[in-house]
């Protein structure tokens, strides 16, 4: 689940400070940024600048280069949906068309405001046991439609009752 | 209760996380306590047979019996066939060593890989770990690559560069600082073997990072770890923290005058970052762009350091390389291509996972002897090798050996050994296509023909697809294959034309359907 705190510069440039020791540290900023806030808000952008001593034309090039990075709340269930060649073979895309045809869900979509979110990436590493989804930091393999409907019908209730996940699952 | 606790083992592999080996081990801890039975559940990493996962085994007099694949369902069954004694039971798989899948394989840097608890020191060592690092340090650098070069191993990630040669260019490079940078953004679809070392064995990656760091004299490391592999990077962390701790890395290692620390650096989700020049971008913090090189990572590597990048692979052959003398690796394989090769089955596959053998194998062997054929039921209508800049091969060609010079004569290429099966259901002109697209969408956007090239193509395989110039539009195809070949700066652009081109040239039927079949889509 990915926690969505309210800004707060304050502790935004404590984990700024907490890395900036590092050789290369941006990356590990804005991860931790992005663990804490649950997305990278752009009035981080400016501290960035400041500790890493670039521009802020060059803070925001690149973390947009990064498919990982959200720069604004997002839903708060993220389902990871893997439809690189080894799941394809395996039929992800037609969970892909369940999801969006049936459950009028869009893949991808940012601006989606629903309690859940489904985003494509190309390989769990989970490719002998495909269709794979990740949900927040657990992979699910061999995948089905009825395991995405339960995923989503369930979603408004997941955070209060992480265990409904495991049921969903098992 | 018995005086010493029955030993279980119980993976901790993502794959087997991905079919319920959590559930399976707080299930069996809670019905181990309401029987009374004292047992000590160890959370291994997997033996790579993926279709028995979750697989439990179980520590008896008889050696390690194992019972797979085991759901919810089928605890209480075990635990009433006396499963902790080894007794029989339908799942009872018996010793994993003796398995036909497992008995045909030569385990040589997966040798512990399921076997120990992956964060014991202990069980590492009692396995033959640290014995290469033991030797390393008695040795002079020259002589730790003298091995390397004799075991003629070659770059696991995709490239296949002779790993001696790329060892002697950084040894002989004069700097203040090196670097040992190990690539573990294993982004290609159907490979899963970093993740698995990592996760089922991480010390044998440390290890081989810290005979790299004696080799060269770098003083600094890097793992970089792609955020799709949570745990590996968690594991990684862990395995890193206690190898500091007990002296294998900081100061002094093991009292010699080599020092070395590491560190695990999590990605961010760009395909690019597997290529080794867009990894050191993005190490030091700035987009993943590509850089031209000449100048080699060798020489100017991470903050313009000389550099080692090897892939996982690579650098988790060195243990057994130096433990056992580069000979005794080159004894294995064929041709130039020695050693073994920790192979992914993946896909429309009935018994995928990780199969290591020896090079020279045939692919058919492995996908029919190891992996017992599609998923489906199928007939197998495609593979494809290497990940998605790998080539298709139709199954009438699977008799090729796994040897990177007899794929690249078929116009294929083994990349990081991954095989990735399709029955007769696929459609091979969406595959090309969706190779363009994949290209368009993880493309660094540095040279033309990669960025603008993945999105025309797309377009002209629609194009075809569509019946559109079919004709005319196949020799534009062609055209625009060239040009990302021998245009592009990197892989991504220079190799998507592989798997296109490979689907036209084996499968042209594909390229002439009616469109209406496709229209429906």
């Amino acid at each position: 689940m990915s926690s969505v705190r309210t800004w707060d510069p304050t502790l935004a440039q404590n984990i700024i400070d907490e890395h900036s020791g590092l050789e290369g540290p941006l990356l590990p900023i804005l991860h931790a940024l992005q663990n804490e806030f649950g997305y990278i808000d752009t009035r981080a952008d400016e501290l960035l600048a400041h500790a890493l001593n670039i521009s802020q034309a060059e803070v925001r090039g690149r973390i947009s280069f990064y498919h990982d990075f959200e720069r604004a709340p997002t839903a708060p269930h993220h389902i990871k949906i893997c439809r690189a060649e080894a799941c394809q073979s395996m039929g992800c895309e037609d969970l892909v068309t369940h999801i969006t045809q049936h459950h009028k869900i869009g893949i991808d979509d940012a601006q989606h405001n629903g309690s859940i979110a489904f985003k494509t990436v190309y390989c769990l590493g989970n490719c002998a046991l495909g269709p794979s989804l990740m949900v927040h930091d657990q992979v699910i393999g061999r995948a089905h439609t009825s395991m995405i409907d339960q995923l989503i019908n369930n979603a408004d209730q997941l955070s209060d009752h992480p265990e409904l996940l495991d049921e969903i699952l098992s | 209760m018995s005086s010493s606790p029955t030993r279980l083992y119980i993976p901790c592999d993502s794959a087997a996380l991905s079919v319920g080996a959590d559930r399976i081990a707080a299930k069996i801890a809670q019905d181990a306590k309401q029987r009374g039975l004292n047992i000590d559940i160890v959370r291994n990493g997997s033996r790579g047979l993926l279709s028995l996962e979750p697989l439990i085994e179980v520590e008896t007099s008889q050696g390690r019996i194992a019972y797979g694949p085991v759901r919810s369902k089928d605890i209480s069954s075990l635990f009433d066939a006396n499963f902790l004694a080894g007794a029989e039971h339908p799942l009872r798989i018996g010793s994993i060593e003796a398995h036909p899948a497992f008995k045909a394989q030569t385990r040589l840097s997966f040798a512990r890989v399921g076997v120990i608890d992956p964060l014991s020191i202990d069980d590492y060592k009692a396995h033959g770990g640290f014995k290469g690092l033991a030797k390393a340090i008695t040795l002079s650098s020259s002589q730790i690559i003298e091995q390397v070069t004799q075991s003629g191993l070659r770059g696991r990630g995709g490239a296949g560069f002779p790993t001696g040669i790329k060892w002697q260019t950084v040894f002989k490079a004069e700097a203040d600082q090196k670097y040992i940078v190990c690539n573990a953004d294993e982004g290609d679809s159907g490979t899963f073997a970093d993740r698995m070392l990592m996760e089922g064995d991480p010390f044998t990656l440390i290890e081989g990072m810290i005979i790299a760091a004696c080799a060269v004299g770098a003083t600094r490391g890097y793992i970089y770890i792609r955020s799709e592999y949570p745990h590996a990077m968690k594991t990684m962390s862990a395995a890193i923290a206690l190898a500091h701790e007990h002296g294998y890395l900081g100061p002094n290692i093991l009292g010699s005058a080599h020092s070395f620390t590491l560190e695990a650096r999590l990605g961010a989700g760009a395909y690019i970052c597997g290529e080794e020049t867009s990894l050191l971008e993005s190490l030091e913090g700035k987009r993943g762009i590509v850089r031209a090189k000449p100048p080699l990572p060798a020489l100017e590597g991470l903050f313009g350091k000389p550099t080692i990048v090897n892939n996982v692979l690579t650098l988790g052959a060195i243990p057994f390389i130096l433990a056992e003398g580069g000979q005794a690796y080159a004894d294995f394989g064929r041709n130039k291509s020695r050693g073994t090769l920790p192979v992914q089955l993946a896909g429309n596959i009935k018994h995928g996972g990780l199969y290591e053998v020896p090079f020279g194998m045939s692919i058919r062997s492995i996908i029919m002897d190891l992996g017992g054929g599609t998923y489906s039921g199928r007939p197998i209508r495609a593979v494809q090798i290497g990940g998605p800049l790998g080539a298709y091969l139709p199954a009438h060609m699977l008799d090729i050996p796994l040897d990177y010079e007899a794929l690249s004569a078929q116009k294929a290429l083994l990349g990081h050994g991954g095989i990735v099966v399709f029955d007769d259901t696929v459609d091979m002109a969406k595959q090309a296509r969706f190779a363009f697209e994949f290209c368009a969408k993880e493309s660094c956007g540095k040279c033309t023909p990669c960025r603008i090239g993945a999105v025309r193509g797309a377009e002209v395989v629609n194009r075809i697809i569509a019946n559109q110039d079919r004709e005319k539009n196949k020799i534009v195809l062609r055209d625009l294959c060239e040009v990302m070949t021998d245009g592009s700066l990197c892989a991504m652009g220079g190799l998507t034309p592989m798997p296109v081109m490979s689907a036209v040239t084996h499968f042209p039927e594909d390229f002439d359907q009616m469109p209406d079949r496709k229209a429906a889509e």
